[in-house]
């Protein structure tokens, strides 16, 4: 039941987003900052895409990397081969893993119509000046994955908790195929910590998606 | 077995699956996840005595590479842009020696300006150094060809260079089988070199020679290299029974047969070029594509048979041979001679521009109409150089 669902709302919004179905591909770009997971994040993503049989493509922005600098992760989503390797420029997900790149960065640049935006801040939409996007309360969403992190993992890493929520707001993978993906990556201890913060998120959100459905 | 993984550890264990003896490496970006990958298994006593060398220089770890090679191990080493420039005298002699060295080559552009990001200038500038040049488009590829190549350069007794596109490829993560130890086992069998110094059995290998022969050495590297368009093939073929992949050989065409324009290319770009030329067929546009896997032999028969009813051409460079224009060009120039076939150069990517659908689709769009330039940069910034070249006279 809960593949079916998860492949129909797939369907459903990936040939929204590209106006066919012959071309099945969800694409998400992650943005955050040098020594936050970026690129862990998106090769986690598709890690769990991969255990579910789809083709994922996860790769980095490229640059530099610094500490502290701002990092950008791509990961596609298809039930087919992915061919193309230009960088993702109109993503149907954008994951945001530190508020502060809301002044620095255009994270909303070629967002989708239709596509999600899951930004880590303890903070509402409203509350970040960003209230024109609160209509949409069920694909934009703030997590406030850094306090989830340090409940459950004691360290301020937020990239695969915000997993979690990404699982319960697109449904695109499932919570599981997250958490299995990070145990996949990280050690014991790591990933203990780290599957019951992306659980935590991911509940987090599912409560408020089932807040905005009921106003 | 299939895997969820990043390109260079696909590679890692494509060439730990080829049981390699010698291992030498200086680390420069994007090369590095392949040989740190290497490292680690190494250390993991995995690859039971072979030997990981560290080397204080690229120049270091061509050469080490050659004195390994030369007593007789299977030897693999990888480097990229500037790395490469500094090892070139040794990379020449490697293949005057007919060494069968397997280096990765993670394409990067070279500087000044400096730049870490991917283009194809680095290995094209070695196109003439004897070495074979074989060129990956996924990183499916990029590991099956990485088993290829042991078996090309042992059987031929040349080293080969394996380029695949540096980040784009090699920090990618996506789906890869990655080639199984037992069929790699049955596909490449332990290295029996020609010859190989020993000590106990003393020769010298690379000794002058003068006006007199030094012709006919060089003509029969030529040859040597030109019989790998025979074993290339071969080779592909063999793999394909044993692993069921189509992965290498010369070239490989895409919708190319019958079709009025053709776009060639190396390497990643022709995924998102065959998106593009999906989207344009189902509107009815006559193109296809044209990969070329082996640069070096250059299949010229193979090309040309490909192209013979082609109305154009369009040649995506990832190099540009400055005060001439296009590397590839001038190859395919030269195997279309007398078919009037129209020609058209375009620079693309350099310095990791990337080379988007949305710009291919434009300059398919107007090349199926012979609506461009002989020798086209792809989005060039134009009001950029003319402003810059405007400040520039000004202090003139």
């Amino acid at each position: 039941m809960g593949d079916l669902c998860r492949s129909q709302v797939y369907r459903e919004l990936v040939s929204v987003s590209l106006g066919e179905e012959t071309t099945l591909v969800f694409q998400v770009r992650i943005h955050g900052r040098g020594g936050q997971g970026v690129v862990t994040a998106a090769e986690l993503l598709a890690q769990a895409a991969f255990d579910e049989g789809r083709h994922a493509q996860a790769f980095p922005s490229f640059g530099s990397e610094r500490t502290g600098a701002p990092v950008v992760a791509f990961c596609r989503i298809a039930d087919k081969e992915i061919r193309v390797r230009e960088p993702i420029m109109a993503p149907d997900a954008v994951i945001v893993q530190d508020e502060t790149l809301l002044r620095a960065v255009d994270v909303f640049a070629g967002l989708q119509s239709t596509g999600y935006v899951l930004i880590n801040s303890m903070r509402t939409f409203d509350e970040l000046g960003l209230g024109e996007y609160a209509a949409v309360g069920d694909r934009f969403i703030t997590v406030p994955a850094t306090q989830l992190a340090m409940q459950h993992l004691g360290r301020p890493v937020p990239n695969a908790v915000l997993l979690g929520a990404f699982a319960a707001l697109t449904k695109v993978v499932s919570l599981k195929s997250v958490n299995d993906a990070i145990r996949d990556r990280f050690s014991a201890k790591l990933a203990d910590g780290n599957c019951a913060a992306a659980t935590a998120a991911y509940e987090f959100v599912a409560q408020q998606l089932e807040g905005s459905a009921r106003v | 077995m299939f895997k969820q993984v990043e390109g260079s550890r696909a590679v890692a264990e494509a060439v730990a699956a080829c049981r390699p003896e010698v291992i030498c490496a200086y680390p420069i970006s994007p090369q590095t996840h392949i040989v740190e990958g290497l490292s680690r298994i190494v250390k993991e006593g995995k690859l039971g005595t072979c030997e990981f060398v560290n080397v204080e220089s690229e120049f270091a770890a061509m050469s080490v590479a050659i004195g390994a090679s030369a007593t007789g191990a299977r030897t693999y080493t990888a480097t990229a842009s500037q790395g490469l420039l500094y090892m070139v005298e040794a990379v020449y002699n490697a293949s005057g020696l007919g060494l069968p060295i397997v280096m990765t080559v993670a394409n990067r552009a070279i500087g000044a300006p400096i730049n870490i990001w991917n283009d194809h200038s680095d290995s094209m500038s070695q196109r003439d150094s004897g070495w074979i040049q074989i060129f990956a488009e996924t990183n499916q590829e990029a590991a099956d060809l990485h088993v290829q190549a042991f078996r090309i350069a042992e059987e031929l007794s040349l080293p080969v260079m394996v380029c695949m596109d540096g980040f784009i490829l090699t920090h990618a993560s996506e789906r890869v089988d990655i080639p199984e130890q037992e069929q790699v086992d049955s596909f490449l069998k332990p290295y029996v070199p020609r010859q190989v110094l020993d000590p106990a059995n003393p020769v010298s290998i690379g000794a002058m020679v003068g006006p007199e022969a030094f012709t006919e050495v060089r003509y029969m590297a030529h040859m040597k290299t030109l019989s790998a368009l025979e074993l290339i093939p071969q080779v592909a073929k063999d793999f394909e029974e044993i692993f069921h992949r189509d992965s290498g050989g010369l070239i490989r065409g895409y919708h190319c047969e019958g079709a009025e324009t053709v776009v060639i290319a190396l390497g990643s770009v022709l995924g998102t070029i065959k998106d593009v030329i999906d989207e344009q067929r189902e509107n009815g546009v006559s193109i296809g594509a044209l990969g070329i896997i082996s640069y070096r032999p250059f299949p010229f028969d193979a090309v040309r048979a490909a192209l013979k009813d082609a109305k154009r051409v369009v040649i995506i460079e990832k190099a540009l041979s400055v005060g001439i224009g296009g590397v590839v060009a001038q190859d395919i120039r030269h195997a279309l001679s007398g078919l009037e076939i129209h020609q058209y150069t375009v620079i693309a990517g350099l310095g990791g521009r990337p080379i988007t659908k949305a710009s291919l689709d434009d300059l398919f769009n107007k090349a199926v109409v012979d609506d461009i330039r002989g020798l086209t940069f792809l989005d060039l910034d134009q009001e950029l150089v003319d402003a810059e070249m405007k400040r520039e006279a000004g202090q003139s």
